[in-house]
């Protein structure tokens, strides 16, 4: 082997020497090209593995945490949802409708693996903005491509986020989540055991589609990145591969399964026998391919979609292969499960691999690469609020604020999403989180995915911990219980210093927020290298988060209901335009720091909402977020056309910090006037600022402070904007 | 009586139906395997929503030729109950049960959202319990919905009362932003000449409890089940 060789595979010196040292000899070409993929950073977390064990990963539901295809809690009943985000962001960057469709593909796969039923998926994508030609292809086939594979596979997608900013404009990010249930007693782990059980892979043929994914993931794009063939999805097969695989799982036919993902059957061999403690013989002539002719290199490389590899015990093998023919599907017994842990790679019976699976698995080095405090935040942190004019009229910036992408209205994008598939969905997109009925129970699910990587940006720790706290207050305002956790971190290069340092902050934002409101991570993903031409994005540790309400009557959503009710506002508003929508979208400014954030408080909150809600006692209720309390507002007023009258005071606050500032641990609650004073007994219990701020009725939002009229706009004006935000870039 | 949902390799509104026939409306309801020969024993037959083989070649086009089919051709001729919903529709009209033929949505892209449907013909087993120009607020999900049939078969329908339902706005006006999909006429619904076989894109199954925003899917079923009650 020359250095050009392992080099070419993105191997670096020193891991070509380990190889050689776990193998006691040099590996030949196909032996180096499997570690050269289980050692990619997609695979390997070798520069990710030292933080994210810092992650608290425990709890009293927590059946499943990190390093499965997918984390599971329980939820009672003796059921368990079992859920995971992953990012397909360099595929949706080159290809952008099959890149999207096969991230959604895979992590469908990652679900069924573990003997859950999918019953939904999110999404969180960014992008340039969306003046720019290239972004809107991007931007449309990315929502094609989602819809093209959920809808296909009968899997409604119900929430989600999108953010615009020229921060993406090279290197969108495709993060897909998908949610299942599980009776707690199918589990299902990915594992092999069993000496002499069979092997079987089932689904898809092997072709030549996504040789080397996982390394292509592990790089920076520029204009000069060869691409490899980006994999093509086929949610017909993979519904038919899923309908399968759970009937085995059910009727307890399948001992270990694991799906084929990223670095194709080298993972799921290496990862199964590993987790196991035990070896497989692998004969690669009986994989089933698509050419003529493939080579070993090629069979153990490809990522091609739609692909499962199960263990399961000798006297079940004849029926599960029944099982597949009967769903139109190929399956064939490639191999047996060993003793010793070693892998055994046959063509035609000649060995053409033989590598220990643990070393492949697991045996990848650990990097902790040097972190760096960024320069830019020297200049960002400060920002002297003298330095922001007051707007001259506040009608014109609110109505900018809710037509600005990030804010307006994104049903133009999952109206292309089958969300009622299934008939569960209790609440759909468009809402703070996502409910989905669990039929049989009285439960609900709540879901949502969170990430304002502005903040993140501008204060990596104070970033990851509000991506989490939101999350958490998205699933209260809806009546959920947060439970847990599915993490989606996208950076720049770990290779430079102050992304990393981004990266080892935001981790540490996540884990202290996910202590203190008890939702552990049971699992996710991380995707570095997300730079176009030496610019790294934002970084973006988006949170996926999952709730339970016992009871799926005593949900709550965002509008006003009726007119009359009271509006009340918890939590208290500071002179915090740091990092704000407003601040960047009407002054063009990326400064200052995210909003204090303490989360006891926080949870004063969620206990005081969550209350509120099971009690009855409120109508609706609405997190504050970008665009502050008069676009939470304005949010509240579109579903039914029912306007607002508000009164504030400013206490001394600037008038936009008031109505456009971000600060955190704030609530817009509506409710009957008779119910006020429960409320208010409720949040003074929990030591929550409590404040009436107005009425709903009439057409027009109305908001005065200190007496002065500061907004006077119809609901008709404000809703036509706001939903006009994203077409009107369209065609 | 008992209702059969024909479930081909794709099929994923089987799932849909049969809750609502079992868990809403109580009714006797089997799932009905594509590879099956007979359909004995079944009053209603549903053909679900979803990707039959994955749409491969044209909605529809590939499971109108599933060992199934002779056998529900054969009970439509005969007078039995079919209905065809979204891809169910398209699988009816491949499979010349039903006229017409189902393209791309006009601008190219899925939808889905509530619609409003308005009831062209009561004269039908589906929907003898409805009002003529009764509107019904039933959600459709599909990208592949456009109903076209060229003028002389339109017009043949239109005297023939085939056509069931239209796309409206919520008044209950025919209006170009009503139609969802490009439909020729607004057309969301037709039966056939002897009214015994109905497909509609939109899909009443999804529509048949208050919490999903709609219990108008309701008042089809209850049609079939009252119309089976007085034909015994």
């Amino acid at each position: 082997m020359r250095p050009e060789d392992w080099r070419k595979m993105g191997l670096r010196d020193d891991e070509y020497k380990r190889i050689k040292e776990a193998l006691g000899r040099e590996p030949n070409h196909l032996e180096l090209g499997m570690f050269s993929v289980m050692w990619s950073e997609h695979c390997s977390y070798k520069n990710s593995k030292a933080v994210l064990k810092t992650f608290p990963t425990t709890g009293p539901r927590v059946l499943q945490g990190p390093g499965e295809n997918a984390g599971v809690v329980a939820i009672g009943d003796g059921l368990a949802v079992c859920f995971k985000i992953e990012s397909h962001n360099h595929p949706s960057a080159v290809e952008p409708y099959q890149g999207a469709a096969t991230g959604v593909g895979g992590i469908i796969r990652d679900i069924f693996t573990m003997g859950a039923q999918p019953i939904a998926l999110l999404n969180s994508l960014r992008f340039g903005p969306l003046h720019d030609e290239r972004v809107r292809y991007l931007f449309e086939q990315v929502v094609a491509g989602i819809g093209g594979y959920g809808n296909r596979i009968g899997i409604p997608t119900v929430g989600g986020e999108i953010y615009f900013d020229p921060c993406y404009q090279g290197n969108p990010l495709v993060n897909a989540m998908c949610v299942g249930l599980l009776e707690t007693n199918k589990l299902r782990l990915g594992k092999a055991t069993g000496i002499g059980n069979p092997v079987i892979l089932a689904g898809a043929r092997t072709g030549q589609d996504g040789m080397g994914g996982a390394t292509f993931a592990s790089v920076e794009l520029s204009e000069e990145t060869e691409a490899p063939d980006i994999q093509v999805g086929d949610p017909f097969t993979e519904k038919l591969l899923l309908e399968a695989c759970l009937e085995l799982i059910g009727n307890g036919d399948v001992d270990g399964i694991q799906d084929l993902g990223a670095a194709g059957l080298t993972c799921a061999v290496s990862e199964m026998a590993s987790r196991g403690g035990t070896g497989m013989d692998v004969e690669l002539s009986k994989v089933p391919c698509r050419e003529e002719g493939m080579t070993p290199y090629e069979i153990m490389l490809a990522e091609s979609q739609e692909r499962m590899l199960m263990v399961v015990s000798p006297e079940k093998e004849a029926k599960v292969h029944a099982v597949f023919k009967r769903w139109g599907l190929t399956s064939t017994t490639i191999g047996r499960v060993t003793e010793g842990g070693m892998l055994t790679i046959r063509m035609h019976g000649e060995i053409v691999a033989e590598i220990p699976a643990h070393s492949l698995a697991e045996d990848a080095p650990v990097y902790y690469p040097e972190a760096q405090e960024p320069a830019y935040l020297k200049t960002t942190a400060d920002l002297p609020l003298a330095t922001i004019a007051l707007p001259e009229d506040y009608n014109t910036v609110l109505l900018k604020l809710v037509a600005s992408p990030n804010i307006a209205s994104k049903e133009w994008v999952w109206q292309q999403f089958d969300y009622q598939a299934r008939t569960a969905t209790l609440v759909g997109p468009g809402s703070d989180a996502a409910l989905i009925r669990i039929r049989g129970t009285k439960k609900a699910l709540a879901l949502t995915a969170d990430c304002n990587s502005r903040y993140v940006y501008l204060d990596p720790y104070a970033g990851g911990k509000i991506a989490v706290t939101e999350a958490a207050r998205n699933i209260v305002c809806s009546g959920g219980e947060p439970l847990a956790i599915t993490d989606g971190l996208n950076f720049g290069s770990p290779e430079k210093p102050e992304i990393y340092w981004q990266f080892q902050q935001a981790v540490a934002g996540i884990s202290e927020a996910c202590r203190v409101l008890e939702t552990p991570v049971t699992g996710g993903n991380v995707s570095f290298y997300n730079e176009a031409n030496g610019e790294g994005i934002y970084p973006t540790p988006v949170i996926g988060m999952v709730g339970l309400l016992e009871d799926a009557t005593k949900y709550c959503t965002l509008s006003f209901k009726a007119a009359g009710d009271r509006i009340v506002l918890l939590g208290e508003s500071f002179d915090e335009l740091g990092a704000s929508e407003y601040l960047a979208l009407i002054h063009g400014r990326v400064q200052g720091k995210p909003p204090a954030l303490d989360l006891s408080k926080e949870k004063a909150l969620h206990r005081v909402v969550l209350s509120a809600i099971r009690e009855g006692l409120v109508r609706s209720a609405h997190d504050l977020a970008e665009g502050g309390l008069a676009v939470a507002l304005a949010e509240c007023l579109f579903e039914k056309g029912i306007g607002a009258r508000i009164q504030l005071s400013s206490n001394g606050l600037r008038p936009d910090s008031l109505l456009f500032g971000e600060s955190q641990s704030r609530v817009v609650l509506s409710l009957s006037p008779e119910k006020l004073p429960a409320l208010e007994a409720l949040a003074a219990q929990e030591g929550v600022p409590f404040q009436v701020i107005g009425e709903t009725g009439g057409d027009e939002l109305q908001i005065t402070v200190d007496g002065n009229q500061r907004l006077n706009l119809s609901v008709a004006e404000l809703q036509a904007a706001w939903q006009g935000g994203i077409p009107c870039h369209l065609s | 009586m008992k209702f059969g949902i024909i479930v081909f390799p794709g099929s994923s509104g089987d799932l849909d139906a049969y809750h609502l026939i079992k868990d809403v409306l109580d009714a006797p309801v089997e799932y009905i395997w594509h590879e099956a020969s007979s359909v004995q024993g079944f009053d209603c037959l549903i053909l679900p929503g979803g990707f039959s083989y994955g749409n491969y070649l044209r909605g529809g086009a590939l499971a109108s030729c599933s060992p199934i089919i002779p056998a529900v051709v054969d009970f439509a001729r005969r007078g039995g109950l079919v209905l065809g919903i979204a891809n169910g529709f398209q699988v009816l009209t491949e499979a010349g049960l039903l006229p017409g033929a189902l393209y791309t949505n006009a601008d190219g892209r899925f939808h889905c959202h509530f619609t409003t449907l308005r009831v062209e013909n009561t004269d039908t087993p589906f929907t003898r319990n409805l009002g003529r120009n009764q509107l019904l607020s039933i959600p459709i999900a599909h990208g592949e919905g456009n109903y076209y049939v060229d003028p002389a078969t339109l017009q043949q329908l239109e005297e023939s009362g085939q056509i069931v339902f239209r796309y409206t706005d919520e008044k209950g006006q025919v209006t170009a932003e009503a139609n969802p999909n490009g439909s020729v006429g607004n057309i969301a619904g037709v039966c056939n000449e002897t009214r015994n076989v109905l497909g509609m894109m939109a899909h009443p199954e999804r529509a048949g409890e208050a919490v999903f925003g709609s219990i108008d899917g309701l008042a089809l079923f209850n049609s079939i089940l009252k119309y089976w009650e007085g034909s015994k």
